[in-house]
């Protein structure tokens, strides 16, 4: 029997939805006190200070109202996630609106969406007349939806353990780098905060070495670092990356992409000096080798239709946009017509694959994730072993993460379901974009694109698109990101409310 | 004959000479980007971000309105080049004439444009962003409200 939810769950609900909206609303002064003190742009600052205001008012409503000392339980804690990246999204998107570089609301949305989730997908209008205000909020939404915005939740503002632990489940995330989840969540904070003040540093003096002024590059050098390592993609010039024509600024982005489609768990072991963990993890194995897969097929694809006469133009060309695709991350340094016009099927095929299975579990990166791909190898190298040798025999299969684990059934079927809700998803934008007309292999690398929270884009993402597709691609954005569980929870609490007694 | 054959030769060439006169958008270029390969184009937009100096060469990005395309030029050439469009600068608009690259060899497969002529049509200027009135009133609105709403909660608390 299904339950009908309760007032007590409602409050339980509404609390914490508060204390993570008035998080959002604070993380909205940054823009406001730069735009104002350091960019001198007092217009666009103002945007901030309204929208902050309505999503400090909003969160300090809910959370008293629903004021209550209970802490979350697991389906509550899948809702309260589900609707605060909805609620994010929404009050995120008031001051770009005002900005009035979006064509309308849902343009807002699907940008604020693309960015808290990672994505990069964009829809911004004349972004080379930008305020550098809203630019910095278009590039901290990756930075604080990388991170997780339970995260900030979980390390600032709201009490008790259990809950929390709930709360850092919901967004996907099943691995604690302490005992304590409060003093995970400090910690991936600590980890991503001094990776953003080195970085910054880092492409600030390379940005000087090619030439941008130095207020110029160092903010490119944030905007840059924050949307590479937290794998979203974006960028301050309409251009993204082919703007610095510097292979030195595309090393050190790859660097960027790649550790931050790595594990925070992993970063931990390394801070902790266990060096060794990077080539004995699965994640990281499983990595090399679909990028090795990719490659091949991609470098092929490129061969065979004569894309680049040079080998060293192949190669610079081919793997930057390989490893922005497998990290997640949507960085170009092509246009995104040349996807379509020059690079031909078998390498586009070889870009969706790298883009459909992702970075690692437990970091800033989307997609099916490098420890789901190498469990169901292993799973089903075990399975072969099974059949060749005698029923009797017992096949144990192990593999590391961290420490080394035996492979179980049902921890595989459980991965095996998250993985058919990837597919699921990247057939349902698929089938969107080819019902409105688009063609079916670029419909496919578009929603993959968007599902698996990557932001390479073939040209179908524009604001002439239509609204339904806008819509489609926020939902496997949405969904995507959230590894799709708490959104299921969200629609089973509603179904309850309507089917429960 | 004879002349009748030349003139219909500078015929051709006049036709073709304008072909190549008349600027292409950046929408045209990233389409067809086989066709214009190694051709001469006129390209025609504003200058937008850093013009970054690269030894006796610099790269400047021009923007139709559409996207931008980065132009590899000689330092001389950008000289006269004042303003870059960002948030608070309107770029100087300028017709650039020059080789079209679709993987340029020199620049690690970059498509880009190396310009021969940089013609700035008008220049750009300081543009001054008014501050919106209504957004004064209503951050200073908001803002009392917020702390009125925080001082009453804290309030309540203490009953």
């Amino acid at each position: 029997m299904i339950l009908k939810p309760q007032v007590k769950d409602i409050k339980n609900i509404g609390y914490y939805l508060g204390r993570i909206i008035l998080g959002i609303g604070l993380t909205m002064f940054l823009p406001f006190i730069t735009g104002l003190v350091l960019f001198r742009e007092p217009d666009p600052a103002l945007d901030f200070l309204i929208s902050a205001n309505i999503a400090i008012f909003i969160g300090l409503a809910l959370s008293w109202l629903c004021k209550t000392n209970k802490e979350l339980n697991t389906g509550q804690a899948m809702v309260v996630i589900a609707l605060s990246w909805l609620a994010a999204m929404a009050l995120s998107a008031i001051p770009l609106l005002l900005s009035g570089h979006y064509k309308s609301f849902l343009d807002a949305c699907f940008e604020t969406m693309s960015g808290f989730t990672t994505t990069g997908l964009t829809l911004v209008q004349d972004l080379d007349h930008l305020s550098q205000s809203h630019n910095l909020w278009r590039h901290l939404g990756p930075f604080l939806g990388g991170q997780g915005i339970a995260i900030i939740a979980i390390s600032f503002l709201v009490k008790g353990t259990g809950g929390m632990f709930n709360l850092y489940l919901g967004e996907g995330r099943d691995e604690k780098l302490v005992p304590n989840v409060i003093n995970t969540a400090r910690f991936i904070w600590a980890i991503s905060i001094v990776y953003l003040i080195l970085g910054t540093i880092v492409l600030g003096l390379i940005g000087i070495s090619i030439g941008l002024k130095p207020q110029s590059a160092f903010f490119h050098g944030a905007c840059i670092f924050m949307a590479g390592f937290d794998t979203a993609g974006f960028s301050p010039q309409s251009i993204n990356i082919l703007y610095y024509h510097s292979l030195t600024y595309e090393i050190v982005i790859i660097f960027f992409m790649v550790i931050g489609s790595f594990n925070f768990n992993l970063h931990y072991q390394i801070w902790k000096g266990n060096f060794k963990e990077i080539w004995n993890n699965i994640e990281t194995r499983t990595f090399l080798f679909v990028i090795m897969i990719v490659t091949l097929i991609t470098m092929v694809g490129l061969r065979q239709l004569g894309v680049y006469s040079d080998g060293v133009i192949l190669f610079r060309k081919g793997f930057f946009q390989i490893i922005s695709g497998q990290t997640t991350t949507g960085y170009m340094t092509i246009y995104a017509q040349q996807f379509l016009k020059e690079w031909g099927d078998l390498a586009l095929i070889g870009i969706i694959l790298s883009m459909a299975l992702g970075g690692c579990a437990c970091s800033t990166a989307g997609g099916i994730k490098m420890l789901r791909a190498g469990i169901i190898y292993k799973a089903f190298r075990q399975d072969i072993k099974r059949m060749m040798l005698s029923p009797s025999t017992v096949v144990a299969q192990k593999f590391h993460h961290i420490k080394t684990m035996f492979i179980e059934d049902a921890q595989v079927r459980a991965i095996l379901i998250v993985t058919l809700g990837y597919f699921f998803l990247y057939a349902l934008g698929t089938l969107v974009g080819v019902w409105l007309g688009y063609p079916f292999l670029e419909a496919l690398f578009e929603s993959t694109s968007a599902a698996g929270n990557v932001g390479l884009s073939c040209g179908i993402t524009d604001t002439s698109m239509p609204a339904i597709l806008k819509v489609a691609y926020i939902v496997e954005m949405w969904a995507g990101r959230l590894e799709l569980m708490s959104v299921f929870a969200l629609f089973g609490f509603f179904a309850a409310f309507v089917k429960g007694k | 004959m004879k002349s009748l054959f030349f003139l219909v030769i500078l015929c051709l060439m006049l036709h073709t000479s304008n072909c190549y006169a008349q600027p292409s958008t950046s929408l045209d270029l990233l389409n067809n980007t086989k066709d214009y390969d190694g051709k001469s184009v006129t390209y025609k937009g504003e200058a937008i971000g850093d013009v970054m100096i690269r030894g006796d060469y610099a790269w400047l990005h021009v923007n139709d309105g559409t996207i931008a395309i980065g132009i590899w030029a000689p330092k001389r050439m950008i000289q006269d080049i004042r303003y870059t469009g960002s948030y608070h600068k309107k770029g100087d608009m300028v017709e650039v004439s020059g080789t079209f690259h679709r993987s340029c060899l020199e620049h690690g497969g970059d498509l880009d444009i190396h310009a021969s002529e940089i013609t700035k049509i008008s220049p750009g200027s300081i543009v001054v962003q008014p501050v919106d009135r209504r957004k004064i009133y209503l951050g200073i609105y908001s803002l009392i409200l917020v702390l009125l709403f925080y001082a009453l909660k804290k309030l309540f608390q203490l009953r």
